[in-house]
C-alpha cells in the first residue's frame, strides 16, 4: 500500500468513528431535548435529573414536582423513544430495499408494504375488534405488511421475472389494491370510528407507552441486525444479479428473505405510528452522501440518522400547532420533499 | 492429461420458444484462452452463463478439473469461477478497494469479519490491474477502461481456476481494449470469454468457437477456424483473410 492510499484509509477510518461518535451524541442529545421542550418546557436539569433517579433511584434530590415527573417520565420519553426506534426501523428499511432492488426509490410504500401494514390495522381498528387484546392491531399490521410483501412477490413472479425493477412495478400496483381495499374497510366501517383511523393513518407517536416499547424494540433489534449482517451480500447485489450469483448468492431468493424482514419491521412501526413518510426514502440518500455506499456503513448509519431526524420531527409537530400535535407524516413529508428538491436542484442525486 | 475445463453436450431451450444453444460442447487446457465469436443472438451469452453457473442446461455437463459445476454448492463452484459481465453498477457509489472486496465474498467464513488475508489478496488484485493509486475512489467517478480493470481486480480478488469474460472490450478504446487483452495473457488462468472482434480474438485466444444460432460451427486454434467459408456461415458476410502478419487480419463487406 503506498503512503497516500495509507493515508486515505486512515483519514477514512476516522471519518467513520466520528461519525459514529458525533451520531451517538447528536442521539442523546435530541433525546434529552424532546424531553424538555413542548407545551409545558421542562429545565434539562429536570429531565437529567428525573432520569438518573429512575436509573439509580436516589442518585439526585428531587427539586421538581409530581407532575413534572409525570411529563417527564411517562408521556415525553417513551414518545421520544418510539420516535428514535421508528425512525431507526424505517431508515434501515429503505436502506435495505434500496440494496437489493437497486432502485434508489424503493422505500416500504413504494413497495406496498406499508399500504398492507395499513390494511391490517385497519381491520383491527373497525372490523375484528381487538380479539388478541393490545397485541391485535400491531399483529394484524405485521399480518398484512408480510402480505402485501407475499402478494408483490408473487405478483412478481406471476410476470416470469423476480428481477430488481419487475419487483418495483408489482410493488406500486400491489399498494394501489391494498390502498384500495384499505379505504373500503374504512368506508364500511362506523363512521365515527372511521374519523379516529383517518387520523392515526395520518400518523403520530402520541399514544407512546412504557408497556408498548418493547414490541417495536423486539422486531427492531433482531431483524435490524441480521439486514446488517447481510450487508456484504447487499454490497454484491448492487453490481447486479447475474454477478451476484457468480459470488455465490442466489439473488432471487436472497432479495425475497430480505422484502419480508423489511416487512416485519415496516409492520410493526405502522401499527405504533402510523404511516410515516419519506423517511424510508432519505435516510440512505442523505448517509450515501456522507458515508459512501459500503452497505455495513450505510444500513446501521440509515437507521441512526432515521432515529434523530424522526425525533426532531416529533418535536416539530408538537411545538408548532402547541398544544395541538400536528400530524408526524405531514411534518416529515414537508422537511423530506423540500431537502429533497434542494438535493435535486444541487445534483447531488 | 485431461483439459481442465470440459464443456459437454450443452442444450438450452427456453419454454415455447426454439432451442437458444443445442448440443456445443468444447474443452479448454489449463491457462489456455478460449473466445467465443458469433453474430447478435447466437447463444454466446447463453454459453457463458452456463459456464459461471447463472443458468443451468437442460442437457448436457460442465466439469472443471474433473468436478461437475452444476452438482457443487453454489459459494464452492464461486470460489472456482469468476465473471466479468457487462452488468452496470448502480450508482450506490462503492470505492474501488470496496468494489474488488466483493471478490472476496465466496471465501467468507461465516460471520467472520475480512482479515488481514483478504485485504492483501485485494491489495495484490488492485496492483496487478495498476489501480492501487484509485482504491480509495469512488467507483463511479472512473473512466470506462478503469471500471472495466476493477471488475477484473475483482474477478481476481475470488482466486478463482476460471475466468469468464462477457465482452470486456465492450465500449472500450483502442488501447484499452489491447491493454485489457494483455493483462488477460498474463493471468496464466484459464479463461473463456466472448469478443465480436475477430482480428483481436485471433491475437489473444488459443482455440477459438464459432457459434451459430445455438449450433457450433467450429472450434480449434483461430488461424483454422477463421477462414472465409466459416465466417461466411456465421456472420453472413464476405471475408477477406490477410495472413501476411503473426495472427490473421480481416476485412469484410456484405
Amino acid at each position: 500500500m503506498t503512503d497516500q492510499a495509507a493515508s486515505l484509509e486512515t483519514l477514512r477510518r476516522f471519518r467513520i468513528g466520528a461519525g459514529t461518535a458525533l451520531g451517538l451524541a447528536a442521539l442523546a442529545v435530541s433525546l434529552l431535548f424532546a424531553v424538555a421542550v413542548g407545551a409545558v418546557q421542562v429545565p434539562l436539569g429536570t429531565v437529567t435529573g428525573v432520569l438518573a433517579n429512575k436509573l439509580i433511584p436516589g442518585l439526585v434530590d428531587a427539586n421538581w414536582t409530581a407532575g413534572r415527573e409525570a411529563i417527564v417520565w411517562d408521556i415525553r420519553f417513551p414518545r421520544a423513544l418510539l420516535a428514535a426506534l421508528v425512525g431507526a426501523g424505517l431508515g434501515l428499511v429503505g436502506a435495505a430495499l434500496q440494496a437489493v432492488t437497486r432502485n434508489p426509490l424503493a422505500d416500504p410504500h413504494l413497495l406496498g408494504i406499508s399500504s398492507g401494514a395499513a390494511f391490517g390495522a385497519i381491520l383491527a381498528l373497525l372490523h375484528t375488534g381487538l380479539f388478541l387484546g393490545l397485541l391485535t392491531v400491531p399483529l394484524l399490521a405485521f399480518a398484512g405488511a408480510l402480505v402485501a410483501a407475499m402478494l408483490v412477490v408473487g405478483v412478481a413472479g406471476l410476470a416470469g421475472a423476480t428481477s430488481a425493477d419487475r419487483l418495483v412495478l408489482a410493488g406500486v400496483a400491489v399498494s394501489f389494491i391494498v390502498l384500495a381495499g384499505a379505504n373500503v374497510l374504512i368506508f364500511l366501517g362506523d363512521p365515527r370510528a372511521a374519523h379516529t383511523v383517518v387520523f392515526w393513518m395520518l400518523s403520530g407517536l402520541g399514544l407512546a407507552q412504557w408497556a408498548h416499547l418493547v414490541w417495536p424494540l423486539v422486531v427492531l433489534l433482531p431483524v435490524g441486525v441480521w439486514l446488517w449482517l447481510r450487508a456484504p451480500e447487499m454490497n454484491a447485489m448492487s453490481v447486479g444479479d447475474e454477478t451476484a450469483a457468480t459470488l455465490g448468492i442466489a439473488p432471487a431468493r436472497f432479495r425475497m428473505t430480505v422484502f419480508v424482514a423489511c416487512a416485519l419491521i415496516t409492520g410493526v412501526m405502522v401499527a405504533f405510528s402510523g404511516i410515516i413518510g419519506f423517511v424510508g426514502l432519505m435516510m440512505a440518500h442523505v448517509v450515501r452522501l456522507v458515508m459512501g455506499g459500503n452497505n455495513a456503513r450505510v444500513l446501521p448509519f440509515s437507521a441512526l440518522f432515521g432515529a434523530i431526524f424522526l425525533i426532531w420531527a416529533d418535536i416539530v409537530a408538537r411545538v408548532v400547532m402547541a398544544p395541538e400535535d400536528m400530524p408526524i407524516g405531514v411534518v416529515t413529508g414537508l422537511i423530506g420533499g423540500v431537502f429533497f428538491v434542494g438535493l435535486l436542484a444541487r445534483r447531488r442525486l | 492429461m485431461t483439459p481442465h475445463l470440459v464443456a459437454d453436450g450443452l442444450t438450452w431451450t427456453p419454454r415455447g420458444a426454439p432451442p437458444i444453444l443445442s448440443d456445443v460442447g468444447f474443452t479448454v487446457p489449463q491457462g489456455q484462452i478460449l473466445a467465443i465469436c458469433g453474430a447478435n443472438g447466437a447463444g454466446k451469452s447463453t454459453l457463458l452463463r452456463m459456464l459461471y453457473r447463472y443458468l443451468r442446461p437442460d442437457a448436457g455437463r460442465v466439469t472443471l478439473g474433473g468436478d461437475d459445476l452444476w452438482a457443487l454448492p453454489a459459494r464452492a463452484a464461486a470460489r472456482r469461477v469468476a465473471a466479468v459481465l457487462q452488468e452496470q453498477p448502480t450508482d450506490f457509489a462503492l470505492d474501488v478497494r470496496e468494489m474488488v472486496g466483493l471478490g472476496r465474498t465466496p471465501h467468507r467464513q461465516g460471520f467472520a469479519a475480512s482479515g488481514a488475508r483478504d485485504a492483501e489478496i485485494i491489495a495484490a488484485a488492485l496492483h496487478r490491474m495498476d489501480l492501487t493509486r484509485f482504491a480509495a475512489s469512488p467507483f463511479g467517478t472512473l473512466s470506462g477502461g478503469e471500471r472495466q480493470r476493477v471488475m477484473i481486480a475483482r474477478a481476481l480478488a475470488q482466486e478463482p481456476e476460471l475466468l469468464v469474460l462477457d465482452e470486456p472490450t465492450n465500449h472500450l478504446d483502442i488501447r484499452h481494449q489491447l491493454e485489457v487483452l494483455a493483462l488477460l495473457r498474463g493471468l496464466g488462468l484459464t479463461v473463456v470469454l466472448t469478443l465480436h472482434d475477430l482480428t483481436l480474438a485471433a491475437e489473444i485466444a488459443d482455440t477459438l468457437l464459432l457459434l451459430h444460432r445455438g449450433r457450433l460451427v467450429a472450434h480449434g486454434p483461430p488461424a483454422k477456424v477463421l477462414t472465409p467459408h466459416t465466417i461466411a456461415a456465421t456472420f453472413a458476410v464476405h471475408a477477406r483473410v490477410d495472413r501476411s502478419g503473426p495472427t490473421p487480419r480481416f476485412s469484410f463487406h456484405l
